[in-house]
């Protein structure tokens, strides 16, 4: 697979490899955040732990919208859902994120229309095909994903289809990067910068972490030899002491961003004022809401939902694996009362959660456990 | 929110609407390119594709400067492990992706 | 799945008294049955072992083979059954009528056993078309003849509008086991190398496309066949050294490889690089953020080899018809027992967990 399967020459990736562990001054101990959930996915896919010093340590970040989705978002999307005449869309990740009352995968076993589309321009195309029903895409996703949830909707309106709406739970990564940042028990070295957000909005956004913060951003790809070189590249800042947001990712990310993808978001989304964000509490301007302009195809003027603010248990230590203070196998509940299949919190739901990923990919690695029944 | 893939445009998908039919070694899906009409794409470009929409034109120069910088990294590495017992130093400070003017 | 041997002390009898003891722990506690429980990964298995296993067979403490191995007369004879429900019931390479004949046959070719004879079952919806149904039944017989089984039985029940999905079909089949072939976890030892007949995901992800949600189009089919030609030709050979084998259906190759991790207490150690997948197949799961190791395939079967036995193995795999893409793709080691590992070309490792609920397509 072109622009894939270089990025994945092993040959290379050793010698890359080589030069991290060449370039990490054995009397410092690195803390680098990899921000995006879909980094901390590919890190575990391809083992890249293994390749790294013993005095480089990857954090993992907020990047997962999955993850910081309060569970009360998913019951009012679910209350809505429960009226027959609606059909839930959504994108699979959210699929198996338990509810008050189960999860989407769990209503539909009970007979609730819920649909697993890979687009919204799929749930557009249900719309279309079900003109007597109406069609609620459950939107989530970080800005990444918010132009195309927007384009749809201007869509929806240029062709004058009505029974479609979004429930939006989309959220934005700058105010989530400075929440981690005025973090008091936070230590960051540096940060694995988030590549397809980036391709949406760009390299700039970063500059205030490198200008005010002193921490290099290096916006990275997704392939192994793209993480690794985004470490060296870091590395090679902070051991000259400074603090500058590099492209690492320039053959997909322009440094000024995608301008048409901005505009798309800023006719169809306004900023809510605050959003919370499950375990790191109310974040302000985090969120997209839809605007007024947009009102007929947002679920949250079309539906009454109980908007019930549910508390994660308070043994489940999801804001602070999610700010990078705890690992995942340092919460109490992890690998016992929270597992991948039965999940107490969304870091062990969503796929890219680092939860999720540490108790697949690594979590028996290094056990010699004795099988029982 | 990251899971995107190059895909190649192989056709246009003719009407008011950005649409085009993307191949992945032999997958093909059609695509929303409204997001890469600035740049021009068409057939025979490398998208990145995600949710169904193009969210970016992929550079194979850069992707091509990218692996010969990386290459260089190894050539320089396995040079350097030659001439260790000299005393070099670490290879040349020359990465692409340091912001323009810079 | 299916119970042991009875070559224990306990006749049958004996057995089934002492498994309606209401003492006997069931440990299922689901509340409700979901899609999770059907799929062949975790949910299935605590299916299994928590409430069929205690309640229907047995003692519990012999792993559950694909097909039961019974003491008849003067010889023995494997025993199975499966049932197929899947939605479309034609796609590219096959049907669910070829699905039925390959999918019982290779159950006993698996158990190390040629299927002699099948018994069909149709539970047809009402509202199926005719000739749908004719064609279904014409498939089942031309893959009845290809595979050299006999279909000499059956049964049919209609159910109303809305409840069979067009037809569900369920098989029990019997067989001959093959001189030579006795396989079993336990049997399993550090050094045994583990052979896979050729390229994984083409069923599922021809599934996945074929039922239209995902407004993919690709050159994928079906790899639907039976693999008993293919298990004789390394019976042939390799017979003394081959220790287990599975078809990998329903929550692929890894959910396999975790049930023998578990099953022989050791460690199954996998080389990425070696895993045949079809480039397009990649892409899919690429795109859909799916592993290929969780993909249902129809026509290949895992066989883990006594090192010794093991080239002579491949060897013949690929001589056979069907078997080209044979490999082997990683090996038994001590430690970590219970687990699957896979390993990069760079040295990188994961672990190769089951499968949780249906291999569901995301964007993150």
């Amino acid at each position: 697979m072109k622009f894939v399967d270089e990025f994945r020459e092993p040959e290379l990736i050793t010698q890359t490899a080589a030069e991290i562990r060449r370039l990490a001054d054995p009397k410092r101990h690195y803390r680098l955040m990899e921000v995006c959930g879909g980094h901390t996915h590919a890190i575990y896919r391809f083992g890249l732990k293994d390749l790294l010093p013993e005095n480089l340590e990857l954090v993992h970040g907020p990047g997962c919208p999955v993850c910081v989705l309060p569970m009360g978002r998913i019951d009012d999307g679910l209350a809505i859902a429960q009226d027959p005449n609606v059909i839930f869309a959504a994108f699979g990740d959210m699929m198996r994120v338990p509810g008050a009352n189960g999860s989407p995968l769990q209503h539909k076993a009970r007979g609730v229309d819920i649909r697993i589309v890979y687009s919204p321009s799929d749930a557009l195309k249900l719309a279309e095909l079900n003109p007597s029903r109406h069609v609620m895409f459950f939107a989530i996703g970080f800005e990444t994903t918010a132009p195309s949830t927007a384009l749809t909707l201007m869509r929806a309106r240029a062709r004058g289809i009505r029974n479609l709406s979004i429930f939006s739970n989309h959220v934005t990564i700058i105010p989530a990067m400075r929440a981690i940042l005025d973090s008091p028990d936070m230590r960051i070295d540096g940060f694995i910068g988030p590549g397809h957000v980036s391709t949406v909005i760009g390299c700039r956004p970063y500059e205030w972490i490198a200008a005010n913060e002193h921490k290099p951003v290096v916006v990275a790809g997704f392939e192994p030899l793209d993480i690794l070189q985004s470490i060296v590249m870091i590395l090679r800042q902070l051991n000259k002491g400074c603090a500058q947001v590099e492209n690492q990712y320039r053959r997909v990310v322009p440094w000024e961003g995608n301008r048409a993808a901005l505009k798309a978001i800023n006719e169809v989304f306004k900023l809510r004022a605050y959003f919370e964000w499950r375990g790191m509490g109310f974040i302000s301007q985090s969120a997209l809401a839809v605007r007024e302009s947009y009102a007929e195809w947002d679920a949250e003027q079309l539906f009454a939902t109980p908007g019930l603010r549910v508390t994660d248990p308070k043994a489940a230590q999801c804001g602070e694996v999610l700010k990078g203070v705890l690992k995942p196998a340092q919460c109490k509940l992890f690998g016992n009362e929270c597992t991948p299949e039965m999940p107490v919190g969304a870091l062990m739901v969503s796929s890219e959660g680092a939860c999720a990923a540490c108790y697949s990919y690594e979590r028996r690695k290094h056990e010699l456990v004795a099988v029982g029944a | 929110m990251c899971l995107a893939i190059p895909g190649k445009i192989v056709e246009l998908v003719p009407g008011p609407e950005s649409w085009a039919i993307v191949d992945v070694v032999g997958l093909r899906r059609t695509v929303d390119i409204s997001l890469v009409a600035d740049d021009g794409a068409g057939p025979g470009d490398w998208v990145l594709i995600h949710v169904g929409f193009a969210m970016s034109k992929i550079s194979e120069e850069a992707a091509v400067e990218q692996m010969q910088m990386l290459q260089l990294l190894g050539e320089t590495a396995s040079a350097l492990e030659e001439v260790s017992g000299y005393g070099a130093g670490h290879p040349p400070d020359i990465w692409p992706g340091a912001p323009p003017g810079s | 799945m299916s119970a042991g041997s009875t070559n224990s002390s306990l006749s049958a009898l004996d057995k089934i008294r002492a498994s309606m003891d209401p003492a006997a722990k069931i440990r299922f506690r689901d509340p409700q049955i979901e899609m999770a429980h059907g799929a062949g990964g975790t949910a299935s298995r605590r299916l299994i072992d928590q409430l069929f296993a205690p309640l229907l067979l047995g003692d519990g403490s012999e792993p559950l083979p694909d097909a039961a191995t019974l003491e008849w007369g003067s010889g023995s004879v494997a025993f199975t059954a499966d049932s197929f429900v899947v939605k479309p019931l034609r796609f590219p390479g096959g049907s669910i009528g070829e699905l039925a004949v390959n999918g019982t046959v290779n159950d006993l070719a698996v158990s190390g056993a040629r299927a002699e004879a099948l018994v069909v079952t149709y539970i047809l919806e009402a509202g199926l078309r005719g000739e749908i149904l004719e064609q279904e039944v014409r498939a089942m017989g031309r893959a009845a003849q290809a595979a050299g089984v006999a279909i000499v039985g059956g049964d049919t029940k209609v159910v109303e509008n809305g409840k069979a999905d067009g037809m569900y079909i369920t098989t029990a089949g019997i067989g001959r086991p093959m001189a030579g072939l006795s396989c079993s976890p336990r049997s399993v030892r550090p050094g045994d190398k583990i052979l896979l007949s050729g390229h994984i995901g083409d069923h599922g992800v021809t599934i996945l496309l074929a039922r239209g949600e995902l407004d993919l189009e690709a050159e994928v089919c079906s790899d639907t066949r039976s693999v008993l030609p293919l298990v004789e030709a390394m019976a042939r050979t390799a017979a003394p050294g081959v220790r287990w084998m599975r078809d990998p259906t329903r929550g692929g190759v890894a959910s396999s490889l975790n049930e023998l991790a578990r099953d022989c207490r050791l460690g199954v150690h996998l080389q990425e690089r070696q895993i045949p997948v079809r480039d397009v197949v990649r892409a899919a799961c690429e795109l859909l953020g799916l592993d290929p190791l969780h993909i249902a395939n129809e026509g290949q079967f895992l066989a883990v080899v006594a090192p010794e036995y093991a080239d002579a193995a491949l060897e013949a795999l690929r001589a056979a018809p069907g078997g080209a893409a044979a490999c082997i793709i990683g090996e038994i080691r001590e430690q970590p027992a219970g687990t699957v590992i896979s390993a990069t070309a760079y040295g990188g490792t994961r672990v190769v967990d089951m499968l949780v609920g249906d291999p569901l397509p995301r964007i993150c």
